[in-house]
């Protein structure tokens, strides 16, 4: 249990999607406006994560991966090179399920993610979850904590973010550098002080 | 928008990374080594290049309505090969990049291309779009490679240029260009110097500050 623990801070604090790995950038950068927004996206990332990091976890082990077919009697098989193909349409099918549910039981929740649900199949925050999940090899309950924890640290960021630009907008900023210039320098400012958590260990 | 222009706009007037905000994952991530990010931007406009061409001959054949699901698929598919030649014939570069050679399938830049050019041209046009667009990524990328490895090792593609402290040599390495943070000041600091030079690309405001009344009738 304490191995959850372990790979779900890390995922949260220390290896940050956002702020040390960069993914998800496009959407960070441009939907980070408003707190409330943000909070919305929020919750759709670590939604979609939590489910598609382990979804991606079982595909792997069991069907994709070198001799993973043994359990059919077809040892030699290695489909490893189709993992990124399997992952994307893995992660554009499970969105549009998970949008059809939240659509029929949960219509507050559905109409507060909008247009940003579909959007995160091309958000690289999602595959790159996936791809890290196959790259370190994880088991299946450390999936679990490393796709929440993912979702998680993904949302605090942009959360952050969202609350330190409603504040600038009152601020006087050097002409050229408003909007897009200023927002990156925060982004990097935040990031730094991410930087500061890598010597703690859980 | 002539053949001419869809090749040379997007290198400055319309860079995807500083001005449409494309794209930004990888400029990011792998800009700490130079070779690391001539390789990513070979690797992105070889794909751009594919994608673009694919989607440009099957666009009348196309439903609009599983165009994106065909596009994600074409992507993919190119991606996948690109990694399988990187994994192959350089395996050390491959190792560096991580995924980020994988998640040009969700750079926003080759889809953005193939909805907004290869979608409605012709082959020449599209080609001639997608190098123009992979050369603008690859500028930037250049640019800030060259200076966080530079500043971060005094090196340029693994060639000592600054001799540093330890090796004997005077220069006191910047550590923290190697991290994750520099880039985000850099590009926003490219995005400064940009702007000031091109006003045209400047956002505009969601409002005007009111401005201060004069100290006497305070």
């Amino acid at each position: 249990m304490s191995n959850f623990f372990d790979v779900f801070f890390r995922a949260v604090f220390l290896e940050n999607l956002a702020l040390a790995y960069f993914l998800g950038m496009c959407t960070f950068l441009a939907v980070s406006k408003k707190v409330k927004t943000t909070f919305g996206l929020g919750i759709a990332v670590i939604v979609v994560e939590a489910i598609s990091v382990p979804v991606n976890n079982l595909l792997y082990n069991f069907i994709l991966r070198d001799g993973a077919m043994a359990w059919a009697g077809l040892e030699n098989l290695d489909f490893s090179y189709l993992g990124l193909l399997t992952q994307i349409a893995v992660i554009a099918a499970m969105i549009q399920v998970l949008e059809m549910v939240l659509n029929r039981f949960f219509p507050a929740l559905y109409s507060t993610l909008g247009i940003f649900l579909p959007l995160l199949t091309v958000n690289c925050a999602i595959l790159g979850a996936s791809l890290f999940m196959v790259q370190r090899d994880l088991g299946f309950t450390e999936s679990v904590a490393f796709g929440l924890g993912a979702g998680v640290g993904w949302a605090l960021a942009i959360v952050m973010l969202a609350g330190l630009r409603e504040k600038m907008k009152y601020s006087d900023i050097p002409e050229g550098l408003e909007g897009l210039g200023i927002t990156f320098i925060t982004t990097g400012l935040i990031s730094l002080a991410f930087m500061g958590i890598a010597g703690l260990t859980f | 928008m002539t053949r001419k222009d869809s090749f040379i706009k997007p290198l400055l007037d319309e860079n995807p990374i500083t001005l449409h905000i494309l794209g930004i994952c990888s400029a990011l991530a792998i800009t700490n080594s130079l070779t690391s990010s001539l390789i990513m931007s070979v690797s992105l406009t070889t794909v751009l290049v594919m994608t673009n061409v694919a989607i440009s001959l099957i666009r009348k054949h196309l439903p609009s309505s599983v165009r994106l699901i065909v596009q994600i698929t074409i992507i993919a598919s190119a991606v996948t090969v690109i990694d399988q030649i990187l994994t192959a014939y350089l395996p050390d570069a491959a190792k560096t990049l991580s995924v980020y050679v994988a998640l040009i399938v969700t750079n926003c830049i080759v889809l953005g291309r193939a909805e907004a050019c290869a979608m409605k041209h012709g082959v020449v046009t599209s080609i001639l779009d997608a190098l123009g667009n992979g050369l603008g990524y690859s500028l930037i990328l250049i640019v800030v490679a060259v200076i966080r490895e530079l500043l971060g090792n005094g090196s340029l593609m693994g060639q000592s240029i600054l001799k540093l402290v330890h090796e004997g040599g005077w220069y006191e390495p910047n550590a923290m260009m190697m991290l994750p943070p520099s880039a985000f000041f850099i590009i926003g600091f490219l995005i400064w110097g940009i702007r000031t030079w091109k006003p045209v690309q400047k956002e505009a405001a969601d409002f005007k500050p009111v401005p201060l009344p004069d100290r006497e009738k305070r």
